[in-house]
């Protein structure tokens, strides 16, 4: 291809002008740009309701191919379990062995774990959701993870509250329009959530990787005390998720604490419920006995 | 006169012209949150920057410089980054390719897409560091590798469908 001849415009006052005004209209542009991102970046929420607008308007679409197609879920995971599928059968067949132990001593606990709790009359309140809706979309060009839910504020749904599936955590929302939101999941680089090993209690973070794993760190760096098929839950420290909702289970240590996997994939997930935010407001509120009882999401384990 | 064939000399229609090479990257931006897709890492390459960075390869006068501005900044309301980091990023790529067309005398095929696949390495990893500000720099850059990969090897393809709806825009009436 030839250089183009525009650069040199001649003798005419008029088009070397305009050809200068449109390089100043484009450098001023583009820092003004870099600016505003770098702002949006410290006040992520400024500009959410812009986005969640412009999101409403594909929404739909979505809506149409989702129910046409389904969801394509975990392209990603489909290629990775191809490859590894010899060593996984092999590692799925031990843990199926083991699990099949654990099972036996645990149903015991669980059968004692529920009469006791049916003796103290402790109710599950932390469960009842909010609302119940479908994951549609997601971004899947940038490194941010942010899934589109199928409701937004026609059911009362708003920045800040859990969102879970029927498996674990999926993540939070970040922005809500009139009838889709924005939620920002467990797995996104930003997105830190205080977990506890289900175990013994052992409190840790849980970072995304942003590839749809998660990094475990405890709070004390001096022994890595992970092992694989370690279950964890949400601890409720920090006052945002609710306690005991199932999050990830550790796969393989690491340096500097352990690799786990998400139990709630939401790439196959059906249906989600919001929840509403762990504050000392709704703990109380729920806390009251009488008919706020709200029937528990379909998929609650 | 037949009503129906066109006319001998006649130009195309002046706003095909100007509204397909637009509607294209502005759909293709749009076009992963049509898909009922939940992805959990960055696996499908950054359609509508193809788009644009293919247009302005193939097309380098027809927009002017500032034309990163809007496109960009449609971008970046569906891809999850920050308001700003594409519409800053398009328009320095959109300058970059500009001084590229003045420097090479003669850019075929291969410099285009050389070209394009640096861009869209460049582009790709800066807005990853402006969405993960405080992450770790290597795992950021190391998330996206597979997309920019993927993205460089597409772009022929792209390319060709940017001809393809070259022709259409410049087809008579």
């Amino acid at each position: 291809m030839v250089r183009p001849a525009h650069r040199r415009p001649g003798q005419s006052r008029k088009a070397q002008y305009s050809l200068f005004v449109a390089y100043v209209i484009a450098v001023t542009g583009a820092v003004a740009g870099l600016l505003l991102a770098v702002l949006s970046v410290v006040d992520p929420v400024g500009f959410a309701q812009l986005r969640v607008a412009s999101q409403e308007i594909t929404a739909p679409i979505a809506r149409a191919s989702r129910s046409a197609i389904g969801s394509i879920s975990g392209i990603d995971d489909t290629v990775g379990a191809y490859v590894a599928a010899g060593t996984q059968n092999r590692r799925l067949r031990k843990e199926l062995a083991d699990t099949r132990r654990e099972l036996v001593a645990t149903s015991s606990l669980q059968e004692e774990n529920r009469q006791l709790k049916a003796l103290l009359k402790l109710q599950e309140t932390d469960k009842t959701a909010l609302a119940n809706g479908y994951l549609l979309t997601s971004t899947s060009t940038s490194s941010k993870r942010i899934a589109l839910l199928s409701i937004g504020r026609n059911l009362g749904v708003a920045a800040g509250q859990p969102v879970r599936g029927a498996d674990g955590l999926i993540g939070r929302v970040l922005g809500s329009g009139p009838s889709v939101s924005q939620v920002l999941l467990l797995t996104d680089v930003d997105n830190i959530v205080p977990v506890r090993r289900a175990r013994d209690g052992l409190p840790a973070l849980a970072y995304g990787r942003g590839n749809g794993d998660l990094d475990i760190r405890t709070l004390n760096i001096a022994n890595n005390p992970f092992k694989p098929g370690d279950i964890l839950v949400t601890s409720g420290t920090g006052g945002l998720y609710p306690p005991n909702i199932p999050v990830a289970i550790v796969v393989r240590r690491q340096d500097d604490g352990a690799l786990a996997r998400p139990l709630a994939d939401p790439g196959k997930v059906d249906a989600v419920s919001v929840l509403r935010p762990y504050t000392p407001d709704n703990i109380e509120a729920q806390g009251l006995p009488g008919p706020a009882q709200a029937p528990a999401p379909a998929g609650a384990p | 006169m037949n009503q129906k064939g066109p006319r001998l000399g006649e130009p195309a229609s002046l706003w095909r012209m100007r509204i397909v090479p637009v509607a294209s990257v502005m759909f293709a931006s749009a076009l992963p949150l049509m898909l009922p897709l939940i992805a959990n890492s960055p696996v499908l390459p950054p359609l509508g920057l193809l788009f644009f960075l293919c247009w302005q390869l193939l097309r380098t006068e027809m927009w002017p410089v500032w034309i990163g501005l809007p496109l960009g900044l449609w971008d970046d309301l569906f891809s999850g980054a920050p308001i700003g980091t594409a519409a800053g990023l398009w328009t320095i790529a959109s300058i970059a390719i500009h001084y590229s067309s003045q420097r090479i005398y003669w850019r075929g095929f291969l410099h285009d897409w050389a070209i394009a696949a640096l861009l869209i390495a460049i582009i790709q990893s800066l807005a990853a560091l402006i969405i993960h500000p405080h992450a770790d720099t290597g795992r950021v850059l190391g998330l996206i590798v597979p997309q920019i990969i993927v993205s460089a090897l597409l772009v022929p393809l792209f390319m060709r469908l940017t001809g393809t709806f070259d022709n259409f825009r410049l087809k008579r009436r």
